[in-house]
């Protein structure tokens, strides 16, 4: 791979461009106020059509990705998306299509979108759906900005807690302070189940309600849900679904029945939209019936055949509007199609493979020698393993393994999380890969702990055959080099 | 095995907390907690002449993959914040109870001092978490 | 089994290695009572070829002819290189660049993009991304809220000349932390009425948008200034596209904006029903460690080589948690991947002839439809490429009317703005041409005359 590193504002030249995009200007606009107009032109770069293709092309191969590595990411669902879905998007139709076309020129579309509220409502269990969040944090904060609205509505202004079980992504505790709570944590038990005794010493007339995940992010079922729930449920709050991990129960398990009041699903990793290096997501909500009335707008209705947007006017309690028009309207198609081709027997072997995927790639890990966080539990979707041996006894950590992984061509599994496991690897191999595939990460893996023993200083420098060596964060981070400058 | 020197005394949040012979009271936090943070990369300091209650946040501490809050050991008032942090927070680590000060206070009350942790107590709380 | 590669036999060695009988015994953790098998919503699957059809039916119903609507979402030419390389697998497949040394394609051009967002808006710094350019404001003004230690109201000005859809979600997004949102006015010129601000309190940060919802410029040097002398951020809203013509907000009034943020649909991004689009957020160095959302920064690997990195983790929610800066996690990676392809493309020139010709085309069509009886300007000021134009009849009756001509004439604003019943927004991007300029208005004189 070339090492080289030059931005694209060092390959130009003053004078320089893609001439073919340039349109006849039609001059400087005379209504225009001198005092309004830009005097200095911003430094954008000055490169041809060429360079341009030829900058980014050789960018894009210093990335590992889905379509290049396996990427068995904890948490992140990195399944295989599906070029079909791509293109059914893609649509000319679709692609340009205006946000505000009328209702009349926009059934296709409005169909999509419906169809879609129906698949999701049917997979989760729940009683309605709104499409509009953006990713999976944003549907975080649109749920519990509804529990808020259901417990304003009904005078109970006390509550001003949020609980969330300390192994929780971070997006729970930030939604729940976002949304104005103040956040609990609750402990788990030795086998990851969360501790139900700490969690009745803790709900109480300030609970609003408890955000989880379920499978948590320790990689086991919680299998004391309806405990929970019924805990929560008594002393008066709601309790939110965090979908990230919904590829583990997907047709299995429905989170209404688990007693959940409502959820946000991750279209980009459950539904296998691309997550596009750090997005677009999509991060639709699911409410039970008594947080209907608050569902954000817009939604999409039918009657006799015709579909139409539902806003304000419909729903005069929705929490409102959080994005411009409709959400990430085109990851939603993505998802439709994804949906459309898997089908219903298609929806039920996603859980099931995913599972069997994990639980097989954790037994050979196990007997290859590899400590799992949780022997005695099935492993869900993913699984924790923790080096925290190889980190005493030979002084090679997590980030060790992790870099050197890269360099057998394997994209590191989720490092460090959850924080609550020293030295930890979450691994999500997804329903998608090959037996094979998942061999040869064991290969890999047990070849490292080989190199660990013999070779320490192999993992301690890793990686050695990327485009770059490994990183300097503290200097990022201490001098800051946020955007680039003539120098 | 971390540094604790004798004449200070300690929060359980790991602030560290001397007195000064103009009554005045030095925080900064231990090198037990710096060692914990690793590469501090900022600080967040409190502003001059804040008043600031005891066991109440009074800045950050960042790492690269981490960030602590640093709490007030003794209420009272900030006179003065060491400013050398903003262009070299390594300070932090290099010097934790020298030139890697966070900031001085004026004691509301100069007994609280005595409810912080003398350095036996707080070596067992460093030694607890380090295994 | 649709993107499952297990074999029977893969099956039966997995099982084996695992030591269950069946895979429905890896869910035996699962109370039973818990169980589904019923999905009776979701359709049996169909092929690809199958779901293609249908999906191509659904998107040919659309095709509704030619687009003078505008209102944030705008019909721009877009390089056939954009989304070619865009859509590489590197790029779409790949995740969060949280793995650097795996991720500096991405990482590279993230730096380059904030780079060039700097450069465009004129500030100091710009984060990875928001989701769009209305919640890019919610954050905007959380942000103006942590930073502004000067100001101890929890108030922010808002101009009601601001998108209607990007208040509405601001004011969703900051209300449970307290902000009040208060409304400027807007004056019979279609301009933030100044003379209200009088009698304004102190205030958190002042919203104004540039170009304004109606397409017209706003006095945004003496809003800026305003401002400044009260302590109050000033938080810009602005069309990237202009920022290649328009002074940038770095060089409002006399100390610039504060925090600017807007959508970025306009650079490279398909109008596709509004979405994914990004909203991009910039600042003044001092306020970095308060905007939300990743940032990238250029430093060295172990070599001394330079190299990419996610940097100022610690204001973020994976590692701040509950005291995090927001909850925003995944950003809009990829469309913020095909502006930086559109910006290195086009070009400060390119884009500002493009800009320029906006305007141009724009004034080509208001002269050609107010030349019919009855339809007049609403507004006189200087303008971009928007423009409000009065009817003699209900706008939003016209607008359907013209559906029939393949003519999608522009936003009614009745429905935003009370006693515009008769108002349309118009737009003409770089896109129309003349004979589809004139097509609009033979299409409006007949049905104005029918």
């Amino acid at each position: 791979m070339k090492k080289n590193a030059a931005t694209i504002f060092e390959l130009g030249k003053t004078g320089r461009g893609a001439m073919a995009q340039r349109v006849p200007s039609g001059g400087t606009p005379a209504n225009i106020p001198e005092s309004q107009l830009r005097k200095v032109q911003p430094a954008l770069p000055e490169v041809s059509e060429l360079q341009v293709v030829r900058h980014y092309t050789n960018l894009s191969a210093k990335n590992f990705s889905i379509d290049n590595q396996f990427y068995p990411l904890g948490s992140c669902t990195m399944k295989y998306n599906p070029r079909g879905a791509h293109g059914a998007a893609s649509l000319p139709g679709f692609l340009g299509r205006h946000p505000l076309a009328p209702e009349a020129v926009s059934q296709g579309f409005l169909a999509c979108l419906y169809d879609l509220q129906e698949i999701l409502k049917d997979v989760t269990g729940m009683q309605g759906v709104s499409l509009t969040p953006m990713a999976g944090a944003q549907g975080e904060f649109i749920g519990v900005a509804m529990i808020r609205a259901y417990h304003e509505a009904r005078g109970d202004l006390e509550r001003n807690e949020i609980l969330v079980p300390n192994a929780a992504h971070g997006t729970n505790p930030a939604t729940a302070v976002m949304c104005g709570y103040k956040v609990a944590e609750v402990g788990l038990d030795a086998s990851g189940d969360v501790d139900t005794e700490a969690l009745k010493a803790a709900v109480g007339p300030q609970t609003a309600g408890l955000m989880m995940t379920n499978p948590s992010t320790c990689g086991v079922f919680e299998r004391r849900i309806r405990e929970i729930s019924g805990v929560v449920h008594d002393a008066g709050g709601l309790l939110y679904y965090d979908g990230a991990n919904l590829n583990a129960i997907l047709g299995k398990v429905k989170p209404s029945d688990m007693g959940f009041d409502v959820l946000h699903m991750n279209l980009h990793k459950t539904f296998a939209t691309p997550h596009g290096g750090g997005g677009p997501g999509a991060g639709p909500v699911g409410v039970g019936e008594r947080l209907l009335p608050y569902l954000p707008v817009p939604m999409v209705g039918e009657r006799d055949g015709v579909y139409r947007w539902m806003t304000e006017k419909d729903l005069p309690q929705s929490i409102g509007r959080l994005s411009c028009f409709m959400g990430n309207a085109g990851i939603l198609l993505r998802a439709l199609a994804y949906a459309l081709m898997l089908g219903r027997e298609g929806m039920h072997r996603v859980g099931e493979y995913a599972t069997l995927n994990a639980n097989y790639l954790a037994s050979r890990l196990e007997k290859a020698g590899f400590e799992l966080a949780y022997p005695d539990r099935r492993a869900t979707h993913e699984f924790v393993l923790t080096f925290s041996k190889q980190a005493k006894s030979m002084g090679v950590t997590a980030m060790d393994f992790a870099k050197r992984l890269l360099d057998y061509g394997i994209h590191a599994p989720t490092t460090y999380f959850p924080m609550l496991i020293a030295e930890c690897f979450l691994i999500e191999p997804t329903e998608t890969e090959t037996l094979e595939e998942l061999d040869a990460f064991v290969s890999a893996l047990a070849a490292i702990q080989r190199e660990a023993q013999s070779d320490p200083e192999r993992l301690l420098s890793a990686p050695h055959d990327l485009p770059v060596r490994r990183l300097d964060d503290v200097k990022a981070a201490r001098e800051l080099d946020l955007v680039w400058r003539a120098r | 095995m971390s540094e604790i020197p004798t004449e200070l005394r300690f929060a359980t949040s790991h602030e560290w907390a001397r007195l000064e012979e103009d009554g005045s009271v030095t925080v900064g936090i231990s090198d037990h907690a710096q060692n914990a943070l690793g590469d501090v990369v900022y600080v967040e300091l409190p502003e001059q002449g804040q008043l600031v209650a005891a066991q109440h946040e009074a800045g950050v501490v960042e790492s690269v993959k981490a960030a602590s809050d640093i709490y007030a050991p003794v209420g009272g008032t900030v006179i003065a914040i060491n400013s050398a942090l903003d262009d070299a927070p390594e300070l932090v680590n290099q010097d934790p109870y020298g030139a890697g000060w966070f900031f001085k206070m004026e004691p509301a009350d100069v007994e609280e001092l005595t409810e912080l942790l003398d350095p036996e107590a707080y070596a067992e709380i460093c030694e607890a978490e380090e295994h | 089994m649709p993107f499952i590669p297990h074999t029977p036999d893969d099956v039966q060695v997995m099982l084996a290695e695992i030591g269950a009988e069946s895979i429905e015994d890896l869910f035996d953790e699962i109370p039973g009572e818990l169980r589904v098998n019923e999905l009776d919503g979701v359709p049996e699957g169909v092929s690809e070829m199958e779901m293609l059809g249908l999906m191509s039916a659904r998107a040919a119903a659309d095709v509704a002819g030619v687009c003078f609507i505008g209102a944030g979402c705008y019909d721009h030419h877009i390089p056939a290189a954009v989304w070619d390389l865009t859509a590489r697998g590197e790029f779409m497949t790949a995740y969060t660049p949280y793995q650097a040394e795996a991720s500096q394609g991405t990482l590279q051009l993230i730096y380059e993009y904030q780079s060039m967002m700097a450069a465009l808006t004129g500030m100091d710094v710009s984060n990875a991304s928001v989701y769009d350019g209305a919640s890019g404001l919610g954050e905007a003004a959380l942000m103006a809220m942590r930073a502004n230690k000067k100001i101890k109201s929890r108030t922010i000005l808002i101009a009601e000349t601001v998108h209607p859809f990007y208040r509405e979600t601001a004011q969703n997004i900051a209300r449970h932390q307290g902000v009040e949102f208060k409304t400027i006015p807007v004056a019979a010129n279609g301009l933030v009425d100044m003379s209200a601000l009088d009698e304004v309190g102190e205030v958190t940060a002042v919203v104004v948008q540039q170009p304004n919802f109606f397409g017209l410029l706003e006095d945004v040097d003496a809003m800026t200034d305003w401002a400044g002398e009260r302590g109050a951020f000033l938080i810009a809203v602005v069309n990237p596209l202009s920022l290649a013509l328009l002074k940038p907000p770095g060089s409002w009034g006399s100390e610039g904006a504060d925090i600017v943020c807007g959508d970025g649909q306009p650079l490279g991004i398909p109008m596709a029903s509004g979405g994914p689009s990004f909203g991009f957020l910039c600042c003044r160095d001092k306020l970095v460690r308060q905007m939300p959302g990743r940032i990238i920064g250029r430093t060295e690997d172990l070599e001394g080589q330079p190299g990419f990195t996610l940097t100022l983790q610690a204001r973020e929610q994976h590692i701040r948690r509950g005291k995090a800066t927001s909850n925003i996690c995944t950003n809009q990676g990829l469309l913020v991947t095909a502006a930086t392809i559109h910006m290195s493309l086009m070009g400060a020139c390119g884009l500002k002839q493009v800009a320029e010709r906006c305007v141009a085309q724009t004034h080509k069509l208001v002269t050609a439809l107010v030349s019919i009886p009855g339809v007049e300007e609403r507004f006189c000021g200087p303008f971009f490429h928007e423009r409000v134009l009065n009817l003699p009849r209900n706008s939003e009756t016209v607008v359907s009317m013209l559906l029939e001509h393949g003519i999608l004439g522009g936003l009614p604003l009745g429905e935003h703005y009370p006693g515009m019943e008769d108002a349309l927004l118009v737009c003409a991007t770089e896109k129309r041409t003349a004979g589809e300029i004139e097509h609009y208005r033979s299409a409006l004189q007949m049905c104005l005359e029918s």
